[in-house]
């Protein structure tokens, strides 16, 4: 069976320390102002009937890709477990893949390229977890692959409810925020 | 093969037109390998496992080295605080390590203190100009007129050398300005202070219960990962706060209290447990002393009585109450830590350990456990050092703060102004804190810092104390040096290593080694036996034979197993004086205290101002890392939290209200102002108090990127009021009021 790797973000452990954010900046080497994952604090309500949604938000390695399709040179493109990804090597920098995702997924390395989350790929391949995964103090990021139906991910995608963002999109994130 | 990026976008502007001809085919028509998968080759060559010095709490690391720099910061999977997760601060060490601002020479002051004007030295010149001021002040007023303010693992060293030096006069602002009046209060009705990691079973709870508290926030890593894990497994949480924090978003239920009437809340709480026959009879029948007092006491302080001090329906009091008072044992009633409020901290804190107890959720799964140390030895000496002649000088005459349970930093400070105790202090060797961020009434600090003949800082970064010092002297990050092994209490016994991942940059020094050349210079060299920190855990290891090469490889020493709660079969016994939970505290009536906590209303602010609350942000140590800019990147300053709607109706500002994010300058009861401040406007506080983060407005120009970003809420905490128990500096007694911070042009 093919892999579809994915990730649920639980909203409800999550404290918005932003240790995901810090070990992907040092895990991928992103230089400053770069970031491959965020934090987002949504709050509804008048004071003292309030709510709080916090969300560790990244690409969402969309089942229908936007950005692979909008990118002229073939350097957005959809590796192993359906992981988007950007060949720096293909990449001009010419920012259409940004205007067609509707995340606000993806920045301009200084390099030049285009660069995103890549659900560090190369630490997967060697059975290792997403830096972000491995260093969340809160245990709120879970990856693993959706296609199989005993993996943690699945199980929790399974009988959790959960919102993906933006559904309207039509892009079938495969990131699902657990509430 | 490669292209370089001109090569490739020309090649690009000639074939844009066929590339949309055959989709699919692009890869190959680029003639380029296929995707491969983007490695960013961090891992390390070597990886060191140490502990982490960016907060106090002391998670293991481990330390990923690559051409001999450090390319991350992972968690050590081994190490029971970290168990392989670590927080933002954690993981941004190597932000501290490279930061460019960091001292890099010994500094010798040049100019009057405080115009922070200073020339690079050896070490040889810094350290003999310390050793002569030091046997100066020796001279003159004798060893105990040195005082050591030391936060931080490499503060072991110096107090060795205070011991040796002869004075007993070691203090910390964690203490009497932080979490001291828990300490007292714990210590009063169980008999044992709390400490640091606290010993509490958060993941076992089935009911949290935060004051004034905000865990996640405040990140203390273990405790934040055994929140979302008593979370995931259906705990409830009640948050009592004046602002929406972030633990408040998912709390079960939130008491927005108005700031300084939690004690009117606990005692009202205490009521309904007891009413309502929810406290555990039989625990404090087996366990505690007083109850027929408490409950005379509590018996009009109804929810009804409450709501009108707190400003919270009473409906919510009696509510949240229930669930408390159902989920016992295992109803965890959070001690706090920073809990230095309003000058009667300790009884609030008596008040919360009195809910502790009434739940028996002490010595209980899910509550407060039984932790212990390793059984390391100390390093065999020759000869210990003689005791000093004098006492401890951080209580003013007269015998004030009698339960105070650790030096009183702010005492430390009165000390050196002349007259005001026993003796004088006349020099200070300062490792690792900012005492200008950390203690109140700031032009009180500064001219006892005046009256100084000496003042040394140990530092890694320009902190603002630096500026004041007349040595300073570098000292290498934890990265980069080895230090004693970390012996805390824990539920799982166990010592963690600090052990240098890379060497010291510039001509920075690890603290033993300052510490032994120091001794060396005042003819205590006999004292420090020892050769390096290395060394001198080996040898505290080889008493026992234990093994140094599994500490060094693996980080950590797990002691033996031991019962941590009744459940696991320890027994339950109380130090105090009675041997029983001291619900009535005999020793506070002896003293002339309240044997039981009082709601005593607190002094409201001007007319148009708003009480000044502070806090923390998971990404920051308060100043201590408002410099590391891989950690100011998602957090580069803080901002002022105002509510909108009290916003919208300020006066002064009805013609043109404050925007979101507008500069404002605060300005405090007494007339001090703050520097230019994001104000945000939100409905997650109430409307008469303000918050800020802890640990900005910077106003040391060696730290280049802190510098000017955001308010220091110390420097508008001119007022304190001091707990008369333990000493403490109640810090929340301050109001501001706001204005429109003058844009240049």
């Amino acid at each position: 069976m093919t892999r579809r790797y994915a990730m649920a973000v639980d909203t409800l452990r999550c404290v918005g320390c932003n240790a995901c954010v810090i070990s992907c900046k040092t895990e991928n080497d992103l230089p400053s102002g770069g970031f491959r994952d965020w934090i987002v604090q949504e709050v509804h309500g008048q004071f003292p009937s309030l709510t709080l949604q916090i969300r560790s938000e990244r690409c969402n390695h969309c089942a229908e890709t936007p950005c692979v399709a909008a990118c002229p040179t073939g350097a957005s493109h959809v590796a192993a477990g359906g992981t988007v990804l950007v060949n720096r090597r293909k990449c001009t920098g010419c920012k259409a893949c940004m205007v067609a995702c509707p995340y606000g997924a993806r920045w301009v390395h200084p390099d030049g390229y285009v660069d995103k989350c890549t659900f560090c790929l190369h630490r997967v391949e060697r059975a290792q977890q997403p830096a972000c995964v491995e260093t969340c103090p809160t245990r709120s990021l879970t990856f693993g692959d959706l296609a199989d139906p005993a993996s943690p991910v699945a199980r929790l995608v399974a009988h959790r409810p959960h919102l993906v963002l933006q559904p309207e999109a039509g892009t079938r994130p495969q990131v699902f925020f657990l509430t | 093969m490669s292209l370089s990026r001109r090569q490739f976008i020309k090649i690009g502007a000639a074939g844009a037109g066929s590339a949309a001809l055959a989709s699919g085919l692009g890869t190959r028509w680029w003639g380029l390998d296929g995707d491969p998968t983007p490695d960013p080759r961090t891992d390390g060559d070597r990886v060191v496992a140490s502990y982490c010095e960016l907060c106090f709490w002391g998670c293991g690391v481990l330390a990923h080295v690559k051409e001999g720099r450090v390319t991350k910061i992972t968690g050590n999977p081994a190490h029971p605080l970290s168990r392989g997760m670590l927080c933002p601060r954690g993981v941004g060490g190597t932000g501290l390590l490279y930061d460019p601002d960091r001292l890099k020479k010994p500094l010798l002051r040049r100019s009057k203190r405080g115009e922070d004007l200073f020339e690079e030295v050896s070490w040889d010149a810094a350290l003999g100009r310390v050793a002569e001021g030091l046997e100066k002040v020796k001279q003159r007023h004798g060893p105990e007129a040195l005082a050591l303010f030391t936060h931080g693992s490499g503060g072991v060293w110096f107090k060795q050398f205070m011991k040796a030096w002869g004075s007993p006069n070691i203090g910390a602002p964690s203490y009497a300005q932080c979490r001291g009046p828990r300490e007292a209060a714990f210590q009063l009705t169980f008999g044992t202070p709390l400490g640091s990691p606290e010993p509490l079973d958060i993941g076992n709870a089935r009911c949290i219960t935060l004051i004034g508290s905000h865990l996640g926030e405040n990140m203390h890593n273990t405790q934040v990962q055994e929140l979302a894990e008593a979370l995931g497994k259906g705990a409830q949480l009640v948050v009592v706060d004046p602002r929406f924090s972030v633990a408040a978003g998912k709390a079960r239920y939130w008491l927005p209290i108005k700031p300084g009437t939690d004690i009117a809340l606990l005692l009202a709480w205490s009521h309904v447990l007891l009413a309502e026959g929810l406290h555990d009879t039989a625990y404090l029948a087996a366990h505690a002393s007083g109850l027929d007092e408490l409950k005379a006491h509590v018996a009009t302080a109804t929810p009804e009585w409450a709501a009108t001090i707190t400003g919270l329906d009473p409906g919510l009091i009696r509510d949240s109450a229930r669930l408390i008072g159902a989920s016992r044992p295992a109803s965890l009633i959070h001690p706090g830590r920073h809990t230095v409020w309003y000058g009667d901290d300790t009884q609030r804190e008596r008040a919360m350990a009195i809910l502790v107890a009434l739940l028996g959720n002490w010595g209980r799964r899910g509550g407060y456990l039984k932790q212990d140390k390793f059984p390391l030895a100390g390093y065999p000496h020759a000869g210990a050092p003689p005791p000093p002649s004098r006492a401890k000088v951080d209580r003013p005459k007269g015998g004030l703060y009698p339960l105070a349970n650790e030096v009183l930093a702010s005492g430390l400070c009165d000390a050196t102004r002349p007259g005001q105790s026993l003796y004088d202090l006349k020099a200070w060797l300062v490792y690792g804190c900012n005492l200008v961020q950390a203690m109140p009434d700031r032009p009180r600090l500064l001219e006892a810092i005046q009256q100084l003949e000496l003042l040394v800082a140990v530092d890694v970064l320009p902190a603002e104390i630096c500026g004041w010092a007349d040595v300073v002297l570098p000292e290498a990050t934890y990265l980069e040096r080895d230090d004693d092994a970390w012996n805390g209490a824990w539920r799982r016994p166990f010592i963690a290593v600090r052990q240098a991942a890379v060497p010291p940059m510039y001509d920075s020094k690890p603290g033993w080694w300052i510490v032994k050349e120091l001794a060396g210079k005042v003819g205590l060299a006999n004292h420090f036996p020892w050769t390096d920190a290395r060394e001198f855990v080996k040898t505290r290891l080889a008493v026992k034979g234990q093994s140094w090469e599994t500490l060094s490889s693996t980080g950590v020493l797990l002691g033996p197993e031991i019962p941590t709660c009744e459940e696991e079969g320890a027994p339950l016994t109380f130090e105090t004086e009675s041997g029983t939970i001291e619900l009535y505290s005999k020793e506070l009536a002896d003293l002339d205290f309240d044997p039981l906590p009082v709601y005593r209303p607190q002094e409201e602010g001007p007319p148009g101002s708003f009480r000044l609350l502070t806090g923390r942000s998971p990404l920051h140590s308060f100043g201590r890392t408002v410099n590391n800019r891989l950690l100011a990147e998602p957090y580069p300053e803080n901002e002022v939290w105002l509510n909108a709607d009290a916003a919208a109706h300020l006066a002064g500002f009805e013609a043109r209200p404050l925007a979101q994010g507008e500069r404002v300058v605060l300005v405090n009861q007494d007339g001090v102002r703050s520097t230019p401040v994001k104000v945000k406007l939100t409905q997650r506080i109430r409307n008469d108090c303000v918050y800020m983060v802890h640990g900005w407005g910077q106003t040391a120009r060696g730290q280049r990127y802190a510098f000017g970003r955001g308010a220091s809420d110390a420097l508008l905490t001119s007022r304190y009021k001091i707990d008369p128990i333990m000493g403490g500096t109640g810090m929340n007694v301050n109001f501001v009021r706001f204005e429109r911070a003058v844009v240049s042009a």
